[in-house]
């Protein structure tokens, strides 16, 4: 059977860098069959004026058993709910489900992925790197964001790709720019036979067309708002294209996917990306599980592949 | 504790069902629920074909709710009869069957398919909080004309299955549209539909719904629920009723009943705690036993007003 409603007790809370809070939680019946792109959602204590379950991808997993096995979320503030979580020490019991949603299918032969990260939406790739790597294939970063206090995981991406790339809007590390602008040369440096990204739909949607046009498969975990997370609101659905049969008409070429049951990784090539979930506003962000395009202070456009706050 | 539970000609297992568009059709929902201990489910409301949904962003969370604007998004009542319902009658559920449309025809055609088709619907509810195509898109529940013409034609098309419409809260006289159910052949009332309700993005200065306005549902509406029940108990008290709205706690459910419905469904709850209807359920066993009652049916009214 695949999500479980659990109780799980935190391990700890870590800060990483100025912006991001980490729980670990110790929830065996997730942690020991989570797959990376997966997510779980938490309740966000017994507040009355903010019900809704909080959707988190997983940043990292310890397999230590059926006693002690652990799921790693990474989050920033944005609302009541991350507030409440981000003031959770050791020992403070968790209402979480999990693991939730399709993640990212792994290559059936060794091959050269590169995973494409920006900002907070990093979190699942790192679960996915470890995998990847596990099972042998070659592993290529690049990560985005703003500034590089919106960076999730510079180092530790150093440390597990063969190529790592940074770049920052203000050029506050790596290469100046963003994430798509660095994206073409590093595919052909490496060899790129798919790409995994996560990130704000911006993001998503540039690497996507930039994948589609050099025929490299893709593979993006979206952030969709979500008010149940296991398949029964349909609030967080995705536009995705699907071929035309007979006698039907070209706006039936158009279907709502679930991004909670048949996502949140979807074919990049296969979302309908103008339009899709860029209505997404700020206070609101919280309710999705990879990150959202964030607007800092609320008046920027809508994000690029910068600072999308995740998970 | 016994907890069977009588609403008009049914009999439930207990009186806690689950409501519409918020428990699918049972199969996301069964990972964390026993089908068959549930007092029933509701399932998400069918349409003649099927219905894409509006565009995104469908929802937004609000003080102690939510606003959604989903669009009734469903693959149609053919999908319903040939997937969901063999499987829900094989898990042992208590169904009822929810049924929308744009015209009364529609509706009509609902209803026929499913005489016709469905064997173990225990009740139909009917989603008359739908756009009128026919009347200006004017809501069928805002009008004592349109639900009288959806319910009369809906009751001859399911002569042998108890309807319960689902009225809206939205409208200045309650008992004047449930009196038009009524009259049309309803055999019961589902009362209440989601608030209409609007959250807007003060820095982007766009709604925050893609569909603009929405219907509230969650907590803050739960004393809404509880006025309206008690409204349509007085005025009409042999009428079986479904109460609903905002339930999330065992406490709000008996406010419910105790206001007059024979049973409740809870909604937006089950988004939060999928277990949130069985575990009601054996808050109200609890409450019985301690208030030493024996059958459901003396919560029901039991409400005490001095003078």
């Amino acid at each position: 059977m695949s999500m479980v409603l659990a109780h799980g007790e935190i391990l700890g809370h870590k800060k990483y860098g100025e912006h991001y809070h980490s729980l670990t939680i110790v929830t065996p019946d997730i942690g020991e069959r989570v797959r990376p792109g997966q997510f779980v959602s938490l309740r966000c204590g017994d507040n009355r004026a903010s019900i809704l379950r909080r959707p988190f991808s997983v940043y990292r997993v310890h397999k230590r058993g059926g006693w002690a096995s652990t799921v790693e979320i990474v989050f920033d503030i944005r609302g009541p709910g991350t507030t409440h979580l981000s003031q959770l020490r050791g020992h403070a019991i968790v209402d979480l489900i999990g693991p939730s949603g399709r993640g990212f299918v792994l290559p059936k032969r060794r091959a050269h992925c590169l995973l494409v990260g920006g900002g907070i939406g990093a979190a699942p790739l790192f679960f996915l790197a470890d995998e990847l790597r596990n099972e042998g294939h070659r592993v290529d970063v690049i990560l985005g964001a703003r500034n590089s206090g919106l960076l999730l995981g510079a180092i530790e991406a150093r440390r597990l790709a063969s190529v790592c790339r940074t770049t920052t809007e203000d050029g506050s590390m790596g290469d100046t720019g963003r994430v798509t602008d660095v994206l073409v040369e590093t595919m052909e440096k490496c060899d790129t036979e798919v790409v995994y990204a996560c990130g704000p739909h911006p993001m998503l949607a540039a690497v996507s067309k930039i994948c589609v046009e050099q025929k490299i498969p893709i593979q993006v975990a979206v952030e969709e708002l979500m008010a149940c997370g296991y398949g029964v609101c349909m609030t967080c659905v995705m536009p995705l294209r699907r071929p035309l049969k007979r006698d039907e008409s070209p706006e039936d070429a158009t279907v709502y996917a679930r991004s909670c049951t048949e996502g949140p990784v979807f074919n990049g090539a296969q979302v309908v990306w103008n339009g899709a979930a860029d209505l997404v506003t700020e206070d609101q962000a919280e309710l999705t599980p990879v990150g959202a395009p964030m607007r800092h202070g609320g008046i920027e456009e809508p994000a690029d592949e910068h600072a999308p706050p995740g998970n | 504790m016994d907890l069977t539970t009588k609403l008009g000609p049914l009999e439930l297992r207990n009186p806690v069902l689950v409501a519409s568009g918020t428990f699918g059709a049972g199969r996301e929902g069964a990972a964390f629920v026993e089908l068959d201990k549930m007092g029933g489910i509701i399932v998400k409301s069918m349409t003649v074909s099927p219905w894409k949904g509006k565009p995104t962003p469908r929802m937004c969370e609000t003080p102690s709710g939510m606003l959604n604007a989903i669009g009734i998004q469903n693959k149609g009542v053919d999908h319903f009869l040939a997937e969901d319902l063999p499987w829900l009658v094989k898990k042992k559920a208590t169904v009822f069957a929810s049924i929308a449309g744009n015209t009364v025809e529609e509706f009509v055609k609902v209803a026929d398919k499913l005489r016709t088709g469905a064997r173990g619907i225990a009740a139909v509810e009917v989603n008359i909080s739908c756009p009128n195509l026919e009347d200006r898109n004017n809501m069928f529940s805002h009008s004592t004309t349109s639900t009288h013409a959806v319910v009369s034609k809906v009751k001859d098309a399911l002569k042998r299955v108890p309807i319960f419409p689902k009225l809206s809260p939205n409208v200045t006289s309650l008992s004047e549209i449930a009196s038009a159910a009524l009259d049309a052949g309803a055999d019961g009332l589902s009362l209440v539909n989601t608030v209409f309700g609007m959250s807007i993005d003060v820095e982007t200065r766009r709604p925050k719904l893609a569909g603009v306005v929405g219907g509230l549902s969650g907590p803050a509406i739960h004393p809404i629920a509880v006025r309206a029940v008690h409204e349509i108990h007085q005025n009409f008290p042999h009428v079986p009723i479904i109460g609903q709205g905002g339930i999330a706690t065992t406490g709000d459910a008996l406010q419910l009943m105790l206001a007059g419905a024979s049973a409740v469904a809870v909604g937006t709850m089950n988004f939060v705690n999928p277990r949130a209807s069985l575990e009601i359920a054996e808050g109200i066993a609890d409450y019985m036993t301690r208030h030493k009652m024996t059958d459901t049916a003396e919560l029901v009214g039991a409400l005490k007003i001095e003078g």
